[in-house]
């Protein structure tokens, strides 16, 4: 599955590898929903690290569409729900 | 998959897919439909069947009771020439109950046959129905497929625009480089003007200068040890004074001694 990195570019994760990034995904999305800004930034730092050590990146100019998105590694919470909220992230 | 990797990817591919209902896959709605269609044909081509199946059991019922009426009306005419006008009475009548049942018959095979017309053109038409609809439908997922190419091109596209203002950002990182190190370079060159930064290079025209003239000075040193020594050797007492004050401006006496006191002059 090609996962991207906002801001970094795009992984290429075998499905063997989901379990373990599903895992803290919904760590992210538990903090993320209690506004546990510290619990936030560990684990999506700790997610993006398993994405990058997981994953095979695909070159700059290739031309496939993300079936995962993960915010960039400075995103704050704030940003995050706001991406996640009803304007989605482009807005309009 | 529930958590943010997902929703951030679903929420980014409906906006990608903002032209597209992906609430349902219209290539699925439109295979389902002529499923059924192709059903509804079966059914109106079993209905032909069948009707036609009654109709050829009719019309054998119909020859069989018309073979038994001839024969009862061959009968008559026999008990007739064999003067049994009693049998020929009763060969008629039963003749003509059994034509009463062929004229029954009849009624009921023309009923079929108008019915089997109305279906077999119902079938037809049908026919030519799922047939235009195949091809409409061949086509729509066609355009389905080459729009749903479009808009993940579209998203990869979006996602390639986010690549570039990171390549935007890489520029600005680099340059703000660039100009820092300009900027460290200026506070560098200042310093070193300054003097309060030393020149490790050795290349600095302060030190060209500076060996310039400490080989300069060097050289009056030479020059005034040789005038003392010459002067010890003369043996004189106020000559070393008198060689100094005449050897001290230079060695090259003629550059030296006339020049610089025709211009004080």
């Amino acid at each position: 599955m090609i996962v991207r990195i906002m801001g970094e570019g795009q992984v290429e994760i075998g499905d063997g590898h989901f379990p373990e990034l599903n895992k803290l995904d919904d760590e992210l999305l538990a903090e993320l929903e209690g506004g546990d800004e510290a619990g936030f930034r560990r684990t999506l730092g700790a997610l993006l690290d398993a994405v990058r050590r997981l994953g095979e990146p695909l070159p700059d100019d290739a031309l496939e569409p993300s079936e995962l998105i993960l915010p960039a590694p400075d995103a704050t919470l704030d940003e995050v729900r706001q991406m996640l909220g009803d304007d989605g992230l482009i807005p309009g | 998959m529930s958590g943010v990797m997902k929703r951030m990817g679903m929420i980014f591919r409906a906006k990608a897919n903002k032209a597209l209902d992906r609430a349902e896959d219209p290539r699925e709605t439109l295979d389902y439909s002529y499923q059924k269609q192709l059903e509804l044909l079966q059914k109106v081509r079993r209905g032909v069947a069948d009707v036609a199946t009654s109709r050829k059991r009719l019309e054998l019922q119909l020859n069989q009771l018309q073979t038994q009426s001839s024969k009862l009306e061959d009968q008559g005419r026999k008990a007739l020439a064999l003067g049994r006008e009693d049998l020929a009475r009763e060969a008629l009548s039963r003749r003509a109950s059994l034509q009463q049942q062929v004229g029954d018959l009849q009624v009921q095979h023309e009923t079929l046959q108008g019915e089997e017309e109305k279906l077999t053109l119902a079938a037809q038409r049908l026919q030519a129905k799922v047939d235009a609809f195949r091809t409409r439908k061949e086509t729509i997922k066609a355009t389905y497929t080459a729009a749903q190419a479009q808009t993940r091109i579209a998203e990869s596209f979006s996602g390639i625009s986010e690549e570039m203002s990171d390549v935007g950002l890489a520029i600005q990182r680099a340059e703000d480089k660039t100009a820092q190190l300009q900027a460290r370079a200026g506070a560098i060159d200042e310093l070193l003007a300054s003097g309060a930064l030393d020149d490790q290079s050795g290349l600095g025209s302060k030190d060209d200068i500076q060996a310039e003239l400490d080989r300069l000075s060097g050289g009056t040193d030479v020059e005034l040890e040789l005038q003392r020594m010459k002067a010890e050797l003369a043996g004189g007492s106020s000559a070393p004074q008198q060689a100094i004050e005449g050897g001290a401006p230079g060695a090259e006496q003629q550059q030296q001694q006339s020049p610089h006191r025709f211009d004080k002059q």
